[in-house]
């Protein structure tokens, strides 16, 4: 007796704690799509030309993820709710349509649907990697080093001086190795620790790293991607608002990777030419 | 499939000396319990250095007491330095990956239980199975020793990427000796895999019982086999890449440091290597490992589930077939890190859609357990609430890979928050369910000893509540570019991000503190938990058809013969709704399937 009655209190606590679990889960479900629904914590408003399609993107892929999370986890919040309080000799009972039909709206649902995603998505990617940069481009040289970005601009020649990389020095500030004795290409070259480009002007970014693994974020930009040592990586994009924006490295490079940032400066034709002549004046 | 019930002989005699019987032991049990001893000690280790990460990313001045005496260079005054902070990153990296989630639900769970659960007295090569036991003890302390010398541990990353890694003490504090050690523990950690590998699926082939076909094989077994034959090739892989690595340091080698390179001010002297071949190497073996970690999980938690819910599977085969185009698409997947690391951007969309298609597996596979729950009598213990806890985690990670797939989505996510928010749900907490699960699973067929339940749902509650808390912010930090591997946030557009840092930074330090609960019941209940019976979950498959715990030879000299598939519950039988597998009663189905 004792003991049947210590079996029904102990269901009966299981029968609580499950349906304390199922509203659990559909509280952290629905808890988790808050901030996503209220964009607390969102990406920076897009400065670039291609920036729109990657972000149209995040939110398709946004609507079917969330669909699917929240989707998922109430009804496996709702099975835990209704079967945990199922008697003994309550008979078991086969989801309709069994595991075929769950196999089929796996494939189609989901599956198919993240696929045709992933198709469209490619439209962003082709965007920034697969058209070349146009004639007019602006070249400019980016060189990723323990912990600093430098940036170098061809000046009125428009030729870069060949890098010679036992001639970098910091202490002298030659960081890119430059012979400007020797190589005529090299006397008007202008190295930045900024990188200003006019706004609305397609800037063809020529990277490469002197020491180590480094990247070139930019949240406004839309644009990542890696400074791979002993390769040469190319990249454009043209920025269509004019202020100031942080660089920062992805790639883990060492103690100070935390602190390797620079500022791209998006001005005016005119501002640019003004500060193109500063720095020249500077070299 | 061989005859075995005619070869009742043991390949070696019960030990009777304490070294040959719990130090250097040929017997699978103990041998699965000396790693979970390891993937215990581990877990604790990078819990507490995660603590230590958590609370310099909240709170970057503050001095953590004690902190300097654990190193007085990385930590003055018991403020972490920058170089410290990655160092710790780096081995909280490492022995969680390598030490912890390979370790305990594949080589742990997988030598105590696959040998039983098929029906055989041991693995095929015990010598091997002890080996590759204490070459893996060895790999953790060469790992673990890099704190002890020169300046500390490497500060490259769990991924270890080179040059950083390749190059030497010239790359920053800890990336001379501390690197090397670290290769070196890794290149014997995979000795260890791929001995335990063989072993792994030797015995699934050719130790089964009589009866034992491979479809009648519990989930769990399904899951180490598939697991060791991915172990097999990513190991295999992973070792030379080490190698080869270490010679970059040691040989004057550049496998994987380019010609040219100014570090310091100082032309380096190699020449000739590619940085994108430690990659590729790496993700190679990186990508099938994220899978060795999960894929045991999803084989526990579908036995645990499958008892708690007194029904099989949906579909047992569609599971198993899942589980293996997860290890098949596993090789063909592994370019999604590397989306804007400089490789082709037509490789990267080509490594785009095998990755979108392992949505399918992953997504049958949560959808035959959820649709197994309906109609069935789901049963609430510690064991079932973490099975059911890996569910939710697996698909709340899960759908964050439908964004990492994309290169175009990548631009904008890789390397941040929300690729860790990523993977610690669905490969890290999620794994840690799973064996969560297993552990108030098995215990009592382990010990004889139940665990305490009420301490155990204690557990569950924090850890579950718990972790969302802390990884569901990161994919918020995420999409709003905070970048991951950052030991301080000083970037302007970052600072916003540091309360939400500090929130994430409480709860890991609450869920991490609940993990003590656990620690306390696993020992409590080892001495004065409540005796087990053989069968305490009325369940189906052979471990627990055998006394708990089981004797040295598992079936008490006679091997078992099986009658029926894994999982006979929901049925009418003279033990009740279930009958063992090695019962030759005839079974009446009372279940109502189409």
């Amino acid at each position: 007796m004792r003991r049947a009655f210590a079996a029904t209190s102990h269901f009966k606590g299981q029968i609580i704690m499950a349906k304390i679990f199922a509203v659990t889960i559909i509280l952290i479900a629905i808890g988790s799509a808050i901030p996503i629904l209220r964009h607390t914590w969102v990406a920076p408003p897009d400065i670039s030309t291609h920036g729109a399609q990657i972000d149209e993107q995040m939110s398709e892929t946004m609507a079917e993820a969330g669909i699917s999370f929240l989707a998922a986890q109430i009804i496996l919040a709702l099975f835990i709710w209704r079967y945990s309080s199922r008697r003994k000799d309550e008979k078991i009972r086969t989801f309709p349509g069994g595991a075929t039909g769950l196999v089929a709206a796996a494939v189609i649902l989901v599956g198919l649907e993240v696929m045709a995603l992933g198709a469209f998505g490619v439209k962003a990617w082709a965007k920034v990697y697969f058209t070349p940069p146009g004639p007019n481009a602006m070249p400019v040289q980016a060189q990723a080093g323990q912990f600093a970005f430098y940036f170098r601009y061809p000046g009125p020649d428009g030729k870069f001086g060949p890098i010679h990389p036992d001639k970098i020095d910091e202490g002298t500030q030659n960081f890119y190795g430059l012979d400007t004795s020797n190589d005529p290409d090299a006397k008007d070259d202008v190295v930045t620790a900024e990188l200003g480009v006019p706004v609305n002007r397609e800037i063809h970014l020529l990277m490469h790293s002197k020491d180590l693994g480094h990247s070139f974020y930019v949240r406004e930009l839309r644009v990542q991607q890696d400074f791979v040592p002993g390769l040469d990586v190319s990249l454009h994009f043209t920025a269509t608002k004019t202020g100031k924006y942080e660089i920062v490295c992805t790639q883990l490079c060492g103690l100070g990777h935390y602190n390797m940032k620079a500022y791209l400066d998006v001005m005016s034709q005119e501002d640019f030419d003004k500060w193109m002549k500063e720095q020249a004046a500077n070299q | 499939m061989h005859d075995m019930s005619a070869q009742a002989v043991h390949h070696h005699a019960p030990p009777t000396g304490f070294i040959r019987k719990y130090v250097f032991s040929l017997d699978h049990k103990v041998i699965g319990k000396q790693y979970y001893g390891l993937a215990l000690l581990a877990v604790f280790i990078g819990m507490v250095l995660s603590w230590l990460m958590r609370i310099h990313l909240g709170w970057t001045n503050a001095a953590i007491p004690g902190l300097q005496w654990l190193s007085s260079s990385g930590a003055p005054g018991g403020v972490m330095t920058p170089e410290y902070y990655l160092e710790l990153m780096t081995m909280h990296g490492t022995l969680m990956v390598f030490f912890v989630l390979t370790t305990a639900p594949f080589a742990a769970f997988g030598n105590y239980f696959l040998p039983i659960q098929v029906g055989a007295e041991d693995m095929p090569f015990p010598h091997f199975n002890m080996m590759s036991f204490w070459v893996t003890f060895v790999a953790f302390c060469v790992t673990v020793s890099s704190f002890f010398v020169g300046d500390g541990p490497p500060l490259a990353g769990w991924t270890s990427y080179a040059p950083l890694s390749a190059v030497g003490a010239v790359a920053g504090p800890g990336q001379g000796t501390g690197q090397v050690l670290w290769a070196a523990g890794i290149a014997i950690f995979c000795v260890g895999q791929l001995l335990g590998s063989l072993n792994f699926i030797s015995t699934t082939l050719d130790m089964r019982c009589k009866g034992m076909s491979l479809w009648r094989l519990p989930l769990t077994a399904w899951a180490w086999f598939i697991t060791s034959l991915m172990g097999l090739t990513a190991f295999a892989v992973l070792m030379p890449a080490c190698i080869l690595l270490i010679l970059d340091h040691v040989a004057g080698t550049s496998f994987f440091v380019a010609s040219n390179l100014v570090i310091n001010d100082q032309l380096q002297p190699h020449s000739g290597g590619s940085t994108l071949l430690w990659q590729h190497l790496f993700w190679f073996f990186g990508h099938p490992e994220v899978y060795i970690a999960i894929v045991p999980g999803m084989g526990v938690v579908s036995h645990v589930l499958i008892s708690a819910m007194r029904r099989p599977m949906l579909s047992h085969r569609v599971l198993i077939y899942s589980m293996l185009a997860l290890a098949f698409l596993s090789y063909m997947v592994y370019g999604h890190h590397m989306f804007v690391s400089g490789m082709n951007p037509i490789s990267s969309v080509a490594f785009s859609f095998p990755t979108l298609a392992i949505t399918i597996p992953s997504t049958i596979i949560v959808l035959i357990w959820i649709g197994s729950l309906y109609g069935s009598r789901l049963r609430i213990n510690s064991a079932s609430l973490f099975a059911l806890g890996f569910v939710s985690m697996f698909v709340s990670g899960g759908v964050s890979g439908f964004f990492l797939a994309q290169p175009s989505l990548d631009i904008m996510l890789h390397a941040t928050y929300f690729v860790v928010g990523h993977f610690h749900l669905v490969m890290a907490v999620a794994a840690i369910f799973g064996i969560f699960a297993g552990t108030y699973y098995w215990f009592p067929k382990v010990t004889g000893r139940m665990m305490n339940e009420t301490l155990g749902k204690v557990h569950f509650w924090f850890s579950f509540v718990g972790a969302y808390c802390i990884f569901m912010p990161f994919h918020y930090l995420g999409m709003a570019g905070n970048v991951r591997r950052y030991s301080a946030f000083v970037d302007d557009f970052m600072q916003p991000l540091i309360p939400v840092h500090k929130f994430i930074t409480i709860a890991a330090l609450v869920t991490g503190a609940a993990q003590f609960i656990f620690l306390y019941n696993l020992i409590y209940s080892r001495f004065k938990g409540a005796p087990a019976p053989q069968n305490p979950w009325e369940a189906t498959s052979l471990e627990w058809t055998i006394p708990s715990p089981p004797p040295f030879d598992n079936f008490g000299g006679k091997l078992p013969v099986v009658y029926h598939d894994p999982y006979q519950y929901g049925v009418e039988s003279s033990t009740g709704d279930y009958v063992m597998q090695d019962s030759p009663e005839k079974i009446q189905s009372v279940r109502d399937e189409a």
